[in-house]
């Protein structure tokens, strides 16, 4: 029985269901993410947490050059099918109060991304790879471009070209390594068991490196991503932060460093610096944003700067630190973007100069605000803390400058974000936010299942660090056993 | 072999029904004509054939898979003609009759097994597409069209013919059997003539195919054209010409790539990649575009050609059914775009994901295939062609292909940002039922190969 099989097809037969059953295309969806998402844990309950494959599918698909339809779960996969198939039902639901155009096809669209986005995380021969890399960047970018804001084509045009020309560099280095290997395969296993020298490595480094660099985004890469943020649907912006970005970061772990490591040594170096660049860079532009969906788009470069920072100094601190914090990074970034689209629907704008005072009028909203940004600014006992103190004292192992630099900007992140929640929250009542009304309903739902996450994984984040434990060390020690060589 | 009598045959038949106004039959003789044809060139299938008639022509397995190819382009194409070239002129049938006989020439063109049937070939197909382009006699841009491709054409018949003879001064053949074995007794010393004539041949293929930096004809030829007649030059005509070309190069000169054509080959791969897409950037006139890109396409079909190699045949089947489908569905949108709105602007196009769901949703489909986003079948083709050519180790002309494929995506989502983002005041877009049948079909065909291309890239 190919259970996985079954996990990629639930979200392709929501997404036909909404398009047939488009008077009620939004119950479709969120009962059919729930199908997945209940399918999901059935998965998780039969997961071994040892650092095999489980439920491997594998059929032939063009024989020719030996592609197969080769998919399966491991500890790493399993964090990124929870944090998917988890996250959709909560974005879907966090968009029960608005009315779209053409709803149909926006919820048809969402999860063919998802459908995408299974096959991204759990892909085990590279041309599969790439096509789902490819199925979860053409919805989202209709996503973006029809329902999204102002100027939202021109921004999702640069956003699309950005991520086409990174992910044809990556087509470039998969067919390469193709080539390479003896057997005339696709397969991850036999990429993994490649000795290239140290040439190739290196410039097959950069072709991954582009692709994911562009997706997470690192600086100098990220220049698509403020804007897209910003104009981007709320919906949009919460499958770009909470799920999308998180392909880049999987990428990393699973196809750049285990197939190239002598070429990652090579620029590892680099690497880090840039991440921390960019945690720095982000964080001085939030500091002086007044467009709070902008400050929450920059505060997420910074926060996956520290992620990706962690994962480069590779260790095995810092990779479970990056899988436990990419699925708490995608609950707080939705929460806040939940939170922001809130605030900007009701208020209608964007600016928190002219804000201040809601928590007056509406205390439910502003104990869930605050939870969340308790947890996006890593308060102990909230899920944000475990993963980056583990991020933290990755970088630490491997530089200690380097990390001081990082540590003291994630530090500087809590200004900014509760300077946010001041101006935003507190003070005094204005003729604006007088108006405000509470959350209610679907909305409470959704910040109250968000909240109670962040709790949770804070308190006791023990379970998950398990999923990922045993497969993240077999493959720190697979790589530094080809590096020993 | 059967085929091509069918087709000729049927071409005579169709111009007595023209004759006698028979004017309703003449469609769908036609197409029932093109289906037994497809169904015998199918039969001859891995028929292990050899050299007919003194070694002129060979129906092996790569002529039967691109007379098939180009067989069902055309009667995707002529399903598109229905109501069409009554408008354009009273004699309708000289349309089809034209039609046919320059797919017996193409037939002939991929089959040939002698330089003379190569030239021969060419020519039946030629002489027919000068006269379709410039079948609106009235009409100035048609005039223009026709005369511009006349010239073009003869000259580059002319260096193609110069070619053969002086490849013939040097191994005393036209065959290519013996050409290739010339070749082959010869590490060394072979006759500089017979270099000269390779050049000469690159030349004349070029121009029919329209690479740079003999392509100047393409976009002013194809734009003046009626839409159908450029919808066949673009599709059938080009995968004709890179049979032939994939035929000769494959079969005679293969030995001589890595000493002497193959940097030749690069060169203009590498410019046609970049004139055709950068020019197409710039275009406001969909019909154009569509020109230009076929430019591009021409540069991506041409990386089979530089890097020959096992998988050469396979790539350029993949690819010419891949672009051929996918422009089909460009061609008749536009068609019935330029019908209804009246010209062929992107601007046109404005609206139409919400005025005719279906046009917009299969155009849609085939700028994704033409841009070469998975799932369609032109990502397949180009994942050939890029599998092709890295197994050769052209790791810089993949770099090239890969910045094309980006700047493809601006001039391609041109069309699409139109469709959807953009509103407009007009009323609906109406499509007959023929139009239906040979959008979706074509569309359905692009999924499917992309979805699961083992369908027709395992029959090499």
């Amino acid at each position: 029985m190919d259970y996985l099989l079954l996990l990629l097809v639930f979200p392709l037969i929501g997404s036909l269901a909404c398009l047939l059953n488009h008077k009620a295309a939004k119950q479709t969806a969120f009962i059919s993410s729930l199908i997945t998402l209940a399918y999901a844990v059935v998965l998780l309950t039969k997961f071994v947490p040892d650092a095999s494959r489980q439920f491997v599918v594998d059929y032939p698909w063009i024989s020719q050059f030996g592609i197969h339809f080769k998919a399966g779960i491991d500890g790493i996969s399993m964090i990124m099918v929870l944090l998917t198939t988890g996250l959709i039902p909560l974005i879907i639901l966090s968009s029960f109060k608005r009315t779209f155009n053409y709803s149909s096809a926006l919820y048809a669209l969402v999860l063919f991304m998802q459908f995408g986005l299974l096959i991204v995380f759990t892909a085990l021969d590279g041309f599969l790879f790439y096509v789902g890399w490819e199925i979860a960047l053409i919805p989202i970018y209709f996503i973006c471009a029809i329902w999204g804001g102002a100027d939202r084509i021109r921004v999702n045009m640069k956003f699309f070209i950005y991520t086409f020309a990174g992910s044809l560099f990556m087509l470039l280095g998969i067919i390469f390594l193709h080539l390479q290997t003896p057997g005339n395969s696709y397969d991850i296993g036999a990429f993994y068991a490649l000795n290239l020298d140290a040439a190739s490595q290196a410039w097959l480094f950069w072709c991954f490196f582009i692709a994911f660099a562009i997706k997470m985004p690192i600086f100098p890469f990220h220049t698509w991503q403020p804007d897209t943020y910003t104009t981007a649907p709320t919906m949009g912006t919460m499958l770009l932060a909470g799920i999308m970005l998180k392909m880049g970061i999987y990428g990393v772990i699973r196809w750049l460093i285990p197939i190239v490591p002598i070429g990652f040594m090579e620029w590892k170096e680099l690497a880090i610096i840039l991440s921390i660049i960019g945690i720095v860079y982000a964080s001085i532009i939030a500091f002086k944003q007044k467009e709070i969906k902008r400050l929450v788009a920059y505060s997420s470069i910074a926060h996956v700067g520290l992620i990706a920072a962690g994962i480069f100094a590779w260790n095995a601190e810092g990779v479970q630190g990056a899988m436990i914090q990419m699925l708490n990074h995608g609950i707080n970034v939705i929460g806040l973007f939940f939170a922001m689209d809130i605030i900007i629907d009701r208020l209608n704008t964007q600016d928190s100069s002219q804000m201040g005072g809601i928590a007056k009028v509406a205390p439910k909203f502003a104990i869930a605000l605050l939870i969340i940004i308790l947890g996006t600014v890593a308060l102990p006992l909230t899920n944000g803390f475990i993963g980056e103190f583990l991020l933290l004292n990755a970088v630490y192992q491997y530089q200690i400058w380097f990390a001081a630099v990082a540590g003291l900007t994630i530090i500087f992140g809590a200004v900014y974000m509760l300077r946010m929640y001041k101006h935003v929250m507190q003070g005094e009542l204005n003729e604006l936010t007088s108006k405000f009304k509470d959350i209610k309903g679907s909305e409470i739902l959704v910040m109250g299942i968000i909240c109670t996450l962040i709790i949770i994984i804070g308190v006791y984040p023990k379970p998950i660090l398990n999923i990922s434990a045993a497969a993240v060390n077999t493959l720190i020690a697979q790589v530094n056993n080809k590096l020993a060589f | 072999m059967n085929s091509l009598i069918v087709i000729s045959i049927l071409a005579i038949v169709v111009l007595y029904l023209g004759l006698f106004k028979a004017k309703n039959a003449v469609l769908p003789v036609t197409i029932f004509g093109l289906v037994a044809a497809l169904v015998l060139s199918i039969m001859e299938w891995n028929s292990g054939a050899s050299p007919i008639y003194s070694g002129m022509m060979l129906f092996d397995n790569f002529a039967v898979a691109f007379s098939s190819l180009t067989i069902v382009s055309t009667i995707l194409i002529l399903l598109l003609s229905k109501n069409y070239f009554e408008k354009i002129s009273e004699n309708v049938a000289e349309y089809y009759t034209i039609i046919l006989f320059a797919l017996a020439g193409i037939l002939v063109m991929v089959s040939y097994h002698n330089m003379a049937m190569l030239f021969v070939g060419l020519e039946i197909m030629s002489v027919s597409l000068y006269i379709l382009a410039g079948i609106k006699k009235r009409d100035f841009a048609s005039n223009e069209a026709a005369l511009k491709y006349f010239l073009m054409g003869a000259f580059s018949t002319g260096f193609l013919l110069f070619g053969i003879a002086l490849i013939y001064g040097a191994s005393h053949s036209f065959d290519l059997d013996v050409i290739k074995q010339y070749v082959i007794d010869r590490p060394t010393g072979i006759d500089p003539m017979f270099y000269v004539g390779i050049v000469l041949m690159i030349v004349g293929l070029s121009f029919k195919i329209g690479a740079a930096p003999f392509h100047f004809w393409t976009p002013d030829v194809y734009e003046g054209s009626p839409t159908l007649i450029t919808a066949f030059m673009s599709t059938v005509v080009k995968t004709a010409g890179f049979a032939a070309f994939l035929r000769l190069f494959s079969i005679c000169f293969a030995p001589l790539a890595e000493d002497f054509w193959m940097p030749t080959l690069l060169v203009i791969t590498i410019l046609t990649l970049f004139i055709g897409n950068i020019t197409a950037l710039y275009q406001t006139n969909f019909k154009r575009m569509l020109a230009y890109s076929s430019i591009s396409h021409a540069g991506y079909m041409l990386f089979a050609i530089v890097a020959l190699g096992a998988t050469s045949t396979n790539s350029v089947f993949v690819y010419a059914a891949a672009y051929s489908i996918a422009s089909i569905i460009a061609f008749g949108v536009l068609i019935l775009v330029k019908e209804q709105t009246g010209g062929e602007n992107f601007d046109n196009f404005n609206g139409l994901g919400r005025k005719n769901p279906f046009l917009a949703f299969v155009l849609t489909i085939s700028m994704l295939s033409l841009a070469g986003i998975p799932l369609t079948a032109g990502f397949i083709g180009k994942f050939f062609m890029f599998s092709t050519a890295l197994a050769q180790y052209h790791i810089w002309l993949i770099v090239f292909a890969i910045i094309n494929a980006v700047i493809g995506i601006f001039y391609y989502f041109k069309v699409i940002v139109a469709m959807y983002f953009k509103d407009t005041e007009r009323k609906e877009l109406t499509s007959t039922s023929y139009y239906k049948l040979v959008l979706s079909v074509s569309a359905i065909i692009t999924i499917i190969l992309g979805i699961y291309p083992s369908l027709i890239t395992d029959l090499f």
